[in-house]
């Protein structure tokens, strides 16, 4: 069981004199298993509320519950893949699968093991000696993501993962994730500012407002799975494209 | 490499040098760089021999050779570079490793900035030659004087750049190694320090170059050996030979140094490389 649990989350930024309030009592649940992205115009909070939720961030007010217990630090409950890459770049690709799960207490045969089978998910076993600077933007984010989701986390936060990569690698890192995901069983936030990517992996998306300083609308992906490219082009999907695009325009003026 | 596909596509020579940022092939760059030198040491050569400028100003390259070969084979130019270097090897190393401890402790936590920051900023401005005479008083005009002065030298240069390396650790790095549980202490050990070694090696590098300047100053002003001190002492006879000889070693040892540093870095930091 892996559920995420938000209650009354109150977040403000102190700017000198000014304060400023960016998430205003935010109420959220995510189930175990589920795909749940935030949207959003720049500025929305959707990379203040992951912070959160790591707990790299503190928050002004409520709660934020993993399986009904609430959290106040950064956990191995909760693993992170940031937009950054962040894998270290001293160890190579192997090492830094093992440096996670030896944080996370693995014995260090166990370590290699894992780490080794986690490369092979992410189809980069023939990368396991390199250093991180050998490799490209989407080789890197595989590494993360693979490293990310070795040590079994119960939740999967991911902050605007693809954001950097190119249109074609990013597809196969969506597809790739969709993979994973169906799976591991995986209970996932996904921060994203594109829309199309949102739909295509979600299924729930929710839509952070600025002038709401928070939840604005949620929208139900009820698409069956699994999804290919051709889902993405039929007419349900081209629609609450629109919609949700429309939203964010709103939201801007 | 690269570069030999650039030039076919180039059509004039110029066009091939003055790009900005496109790379020289090993052997062209080596070239250059042995033809600068060259062509000084021609100017230089030519100017002393015919009498251009006279030896008492600049003596001719076949005389400092000499002079360096009579007081090698006496055994002056090795005591005097084993004192110096002795010197400069104690101090820069007690720096180094104080600039890299309280450096990074200032890097990493707000208080250590608090005390440390606007302190080394004031002394930094400090003329260090100014502290010559009191240090000579503390003292004596022994090898402790020359760490002091070579030691304010560097140390507070050192322990900014070392602050500034620590602070440009990657804030995700961070929160990686708290995501993944990790403890304040293991952060630092494990992540931060890993991180910022690299750009702490280049301070040190670069700060190395400035501990040779303080170690002559020490020696000039008061000494009983070293390199500064045999400058200083030829001076008195005219000896300028002696002198331009020592200047040069000085450089040279400045070189080596630097390239063993570079060696080093490039041992040290394989993973930064991009190619093998």
């Amino acid at each position: 069981m892996a559920t995420l649990t938000i209650n009354h989350l109150h977040k403000s930024f102190t700017f000198g004199q000014h304060k400023r309030e960016i998430l205003t009592d935010v109420n959220l649940s995510i189930k175990d298993n589920e795909f749940v992205s935030v949207v959003g115009a720049s500025g929305c909070g959707k990379s203040t509320l992951l912070s959160i939720i790591a707990g790299l961030e503190p928050y002004d007010s409520g709660e934020v519950l993993v399986d009904n217990n609430p959290i106040y630090a950064p956990g191995l409950d909760r693993g992170v893949v940031f937009q950054s890459y962040t894998l270290l770049p001293w160890l190579t690709v192997q090492k830094n699968i093992e440096f996670a799960l030896k944080a996370a207490g693995y014995a260090k045969n166990e370590s290699i093991e894992i780490a080794k089978d986690h490369l092979d998910l992410v189809n980069l076993s023939a990368f396991a000696n390199v250093y991180p600077n050998q490799l490209s933007g989407g080789m890197k984010q595989r590494v993360a993501l693979a490293r990310a989701i070795s040590y079994r986390p119960k939740i999967l936060l991911m902050d605007e993962p693809f954001g950097a990569l190119d249109a074609i690698t990013r597809n196969q890192m969506q597809e790739l994730l969709t993979k994973i995901w169906e799976q591991h069983r995986l209970t996932v936030l996904f921060i994203t500012h594109d829309v199309e990517e949102a739909i295509y992996l979600s299924d729930r998306i929710i839509l952070l407002s600025v002038k709401q300083k928070g939840i604005k609308s949620i929208f139900d992906v009820n698409q069956l799975r699994p999804r290919n490219k051709t889902t993405l082009s039929s007419t349900h999907f081209i629609s609450l494209q629109e919609k949700i695009l429309d939203e964010i325009n709103q939201d801007i003026d | 490499m690269t570069t030999s596909r650039f030039s076919k596509t180039s059509k004039h020579t110029s066009q091939r040098l003055f790009t900005i940022g496109r790379p020289l092939a090993r052997q062209t760059m080596l070239m250059i760089t042995i033809s600068v030198f060259g062509l000084l040491f021609i100017a230089w050569w030519f100017a002393t021999t015919y009498g251009f400028i006279q030896p008492i100003f600049i003596p001719s390259p076949q005389a400092v050779w000499q002079r360096l070969i009579v007081l090698l084979e006496n055994g002056t130019l090795i005591s005097d570079i084993q004192a110096s270097v002795y010197r400069i090897m104690v101090a820069f190393v007690i720096s180094s490793i104080m600039s890299i401890i309280i450096g990074v402790l200032a890097g990493c936590f707000s208080v250590g900035r608090a005390i440390v920051e606007p302190l080394v900023d004031f002394i930094r401005y400090m003329p260090v030659v100014a502290f010559v005479p009191l240090t000579i008083l503390w003292f004596g005009t022994g090898d402790e004087q020359k760490f002091i002065i070579i030691w304010i030298g560097t140390f507070f240069q050192q322990v900014l750049m070392v602050i500034d390396a620590t602070k440009r650790v990657p804030p995700d790095f961070v929160g990686l190694g708290r995501t993944l549980g990790m403890s304040e202490s293991k952060i630092l050990f494990k992540i931060v320090i890993p991180s910022a070694l690299p750009a702490i090696w280049d301070t040190l590098r670069i700060s190395l170059g400035w501990a040779w300047t303080w170690l002559v100053v020490a020696e000039l002003v008061a000494a009983t050996s070293g390199l500064g001190y045999r400058i200083l002492l030829s001076q008195r006879y005219f000896q300028t030979d002696t002198i331009i000889g020592y200047i040069l070693i000085l450089g040279l040892l400045g070189l080596v140094t630097d390239q063993v540093m570079r060696f080093l870095e490039k041992v040290l930091f394989r993973y930064n490389m991009r190619s093998k």
